[in-house]
């Protein structure tokens, strides 16, 4: 056991921060610390910076193009990143769908996609949810029925992230209605400009539009675009989650979370100390940041013994749990700092050419708290992983 | 003891609550946050002529109410429903600073207020100021009949309807100092007066307000001079029953909304509510909203006793709003699921509006540093 960084992951470390001084833009990471929100071209640049450096795909293989960086190393990006305020990777086509084509699918869909994941030339989401099934997904509806070379698609997804970006849509559907639950279901992939998808948005209640319904009426999807086998979908979607859950832990977020949180605190003034000495909130403060400090062991443990072949199991549904109760209590942390400049609403807060409103960072901390109360809920929600680990660790 | 409603006040709330059920549902009140006031001039005027304004003022003051328990059957409702006018700003602190401080023409504002005629906001927050009601650092000096006002003011609700607002300036000592501040009751359309107004998160708007040589006559000030704290640590523990109150009635939403969903949304072919991990956390909720309902009563209760035991009560009362509420908001939004994330789903406003309570007039840990000073003393 050693805890300390070794000489190479030191220079790696370094190579990163160097990248990202001089490669990531300097409007972008100001939207990301709160000063306006990222357009789809904003996330399509930062994309393609990364791809540009070979560092877009930290999990593919080098194969097709991949980083195949240790568990290590890709924590030291992740942390990296997060302090740069470089935007997320937007995880659809890069994190969940490619490791199942790279498994399930035929030879020409890899040629196809995975070059045009990379590239950026296609915008992928996620159509698992629909209306009545979120937790139960094997309920789900949408209905693929085959017709010649077609399959004839009817139904409705919902909660689909950024579907108003999308080019395509990676779905689950229900090819036989007369068997098991799980075992009629297929994973077709859906160009979103045919005839009968219509997108319609969701705002979140923080105001923001990051979701979306997407119907599907009498859509004609050709047959090449299955994955695997008919009927055998669940099997794919299952393998997907786990991949889901690889970095769910939000250890590089939550750490620059906690950093914003702390010069927050040292800026705001409680009666006539700087915040960050009030006892009370000190207390606060240290109760996550131990947590944290655990958790960021937990989670280099975790992915390490998954990097060399044992899947991460049960552990995934626990970094799930833990992470997201430490990133949802750093928001919480967030909004009480910045005191009665928590109130105003983000837009008229940040935007604009005023100057944003109350102590740096503060504009959007009632929104950031609001919309990670998501983090809990998707995913496979945190009663779900419970029930998982419960599952595993008890039997039943 | 006795903890039924007097009959006036059953009928105040039984009013008031029919009227909201029929006035305010969520299509209504999500069609008054999207729009540019942020407020409905016709709910406001049908509020009046209920007699919820009313409600809030003593008969001394032309009202007709104006106890602890009458802001919290009022407040009680408002939080039920999401209701985002600013009766806590114009009623509750602004008329309640007229009424204990102004002169007989002064006072004539009340009954304007009264009759809903006139908005008032209460300009004292400071950007550095936080939730410190004696720190003030803008200024006020003598110009011949006049003073001339100077500083900036910070998250003024109300600011940009107000007819009048109510400015705190300081007249002698440091920021911090308790003696020195005066209140000024000036005309929004006082020359001098910029205003950035906004949206708020949980609804209504708000302004930072910068006062650049803002010259008024001194018969402006309310009260004497330099002494107005102890009017404003008044004002403020009315708005803080009001808070409370508001609050625990957004929770008895919040409670009904997800016991309703726990029953009826299915997963796994059974009602969610049917998996014990939910059905004990909403028992908890229940119960909490039972401890929230009696903090209220003893905050409102004690509204008129002496400042000490008073200022406990109210002090308990916002800690204790400020932790249970925490707790329904954020359980209420998880055990629905994605749908309570959605703008247009009740519970999320309602969510928005017990969250951001606990800024206003100090938060949990505020309200805690408050009980524990208040108990040693
Ligand atoms: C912001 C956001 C973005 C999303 N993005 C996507 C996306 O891109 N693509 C996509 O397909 N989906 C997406 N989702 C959907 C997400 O995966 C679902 O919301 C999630 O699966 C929960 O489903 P539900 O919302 O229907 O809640 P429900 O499943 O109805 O759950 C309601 C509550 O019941 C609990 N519950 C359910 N079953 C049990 C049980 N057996 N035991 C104990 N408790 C239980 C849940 O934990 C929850 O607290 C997104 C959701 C959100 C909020």
């Amino acid at each position: 056991m050693d805890l300390n960084y070794s000489a190479e992951e030191l220079a790696f470390r370094d190579e990163v921060r160097a990248f990202l001084d001089e490669k990531l833009p300097k409007d972008i990471s100001a939207k990301v610390r709160g000063r306006g929100h990222l357009t789809k071209q904003d996330m399509e640049r930062w994309h393609a910076i990364l791809n540009e450096k070979g560092w877009l795909a930290p999990n593919w293989p080098e194969e097709y193009g991949g980083c195949a960086w240790n568990a290590v190393q890709k924590h030291i990006f992740d942390v990296e990143c997060n302090f740069a305020s470089a935007p997320r990777i937007i995880p659809f086509g890069l994190a969940m769908l490619a490791p199942v084509l790279m498994k399930f699918g035929n030879q020409q869909q890899k040629d196809h996609y995975l070059p045009r994941i990379l590239n950026g030339d296609d915008w992928w989401c996620q159509g698992y949810s629909e209306p009545g099934a979120g937790s139960d997904l094997a309920s789900l509806k949408t209905r693929a029925v085959r017709d010649g070379d077609h399959y004839i698609v009817n139904g409705q997804k919902t909660w689909t992230t950024l579907g108003q970006h999308a080019d395509w849509i990676f779905c689950l559907v229900r090819t036989d209605p007369d068997v098991k639950q799980q075992e009629g279901i297929s994973f077709l992939l859906i160009d979103m400009k045919t005839p009968g998808v219509e997108v319609r948005p969701i705002i979140l209640l923080d105001g923001a539009h990051e979701v979306n319904e997407v119907w599907f009426t009498d859509v004609r999807v050709p047959v090449e675009n299955l994955v695997g086998e008919e009927n055998k979908g669940w099997t794919y979607a299952k393998y997907l989650l786990t991949h889901e859950r690889t970095g769910i832990a939000g250890v590089g977020s939550s750490q620059a979370g906690l950093d914003a949180v702390k010069r927050m605190a040292g800026s705001e003034i409680h009666n006539g100390r700087p915040l960050i000495e009030n006892p009370h909130f000190a207390a606060r403060m240290a109760q996550v940041e131990i947590d944290l400090m655990a958790m960021s062991t937990t989670n280099l443990r975790i992915i390490s013994k998954a990097a060399v072949g044992q899947a991460p199991g049960v552990e995934a549904s626990m970094l799930k749990v833990k992470g997201t109760i430490i990133r949802q209590e750093i928001n919480d942390l967030a909004r009480r700092a910045a005191g009665p400049y928590a109130m105003p609403f983000p837009s008229e807060a940040v935007e604009g050419d005023n100057d944003p409103i109350g102590p740096e960072g503060a504009g959007v901390v009632s929104a950031q708290y609001f919309n990670n109360r998501k983090l809990s809920i998707f995913g496979g929600s945190n009663e779900i992983q419970r029930g998982i680990i419960a599952k595993v660790t008890m039997g039943g | 003891m006795n903890f039924d409603l007097t009959e006036e006040r059953q009928m105040l709330q039984d009013t008031l609550r029919r009227y909201l059920a029929d006035k305010y549902d969520t299509a209504t009140r999500n069609a008054i946050l999207d729009s540019d006031a942020g407020m409905s001039a016709e709910i406001w005027t049908g509020l009046a002529e209920l007699g919820v304004i009313g409600a809030l003022f003593s008969e001394a003051d032309g009202g007709f109410g104006g106890a602890g328990f009458d802001i919290a059957v009022v407040f009680e409702e408002l939080g039920r429903a999401g209701v985002v006018e600013p009766l806590m700003d114009t009623a509750i602190l602004g008329g309640g600073l007229i009424a204990a401080l102004g002169d007989e023409d002064q006072k004539l504002l009340v009954e304007e207020i009264i009759g809903g005629g006139l908005h008032v906001a209460f300009a004292h927050g400071e950007p550095s100021s936080r939730y410190d009601l004696r720190r003030v650092e803008t200024t006020v000096a003598a110009d011949g009949d006049n003073v001339v006002l100077n500083g900036r003011k910070a998250v003024v609700a109300n600011a940009e309807a107000a007819g009048q607002l109510i400015v705190s300036a300081r007249e002698s000592g440091a920021a911090g100092d308790a003696d020195g501040i005066s209140l000024f009751l000036v005309p929004a359309d006082t020359k001098g007066f910029t205003m950035r107004g906004y949206a708020m998160m949980a609804g209504g708007r708000a302004a930072e307000v910068t006062l650049d040589n803002v010259s008024v006559p001194a018969s402006a000030r309310l009260g004497a001079a330099g002494e107005a704290l102890p009017a404003i640590e008044t004002a403020v523990v009315s708005a803080n029953v009001a808070l409370a109150a508001e609050t625990m009635g957004a929770m008895e939403s919040a409670t009904a909304l997800t016991k309703e969903y726990l029953m009826t949304r299915k997963q796994f072919g059974r009602p969610i509510g049917t998996f014990q991990a939910l059905a004990h956390r909403m028992s908890d909720l229940l119960i909490e909203l039972e401890q929230a309902r009696s903090a209220v009563i003893n905050a409102a209760g004690h509204l008129e006793t002496e400042p000490r035991i008073r200022d406990m009560q109210i002090a308990s009362a916002r800690n204790l709003m400020g932790r249970a509420g925490r707790l329904v908001a954020e359980e209420a939004i998880q055990m629905h699921g994605g749908i309570a994330m959605t703008q247009e789903y009740e519970l999320a406003h309602i969510a928005k509006r017990i969250t951001m309570a606990d800024h206003r007039f100090g938060d949990t840990d505020y309200h805690l540093e408050r009980f524990i000073a208040l108990s040693a003393a």
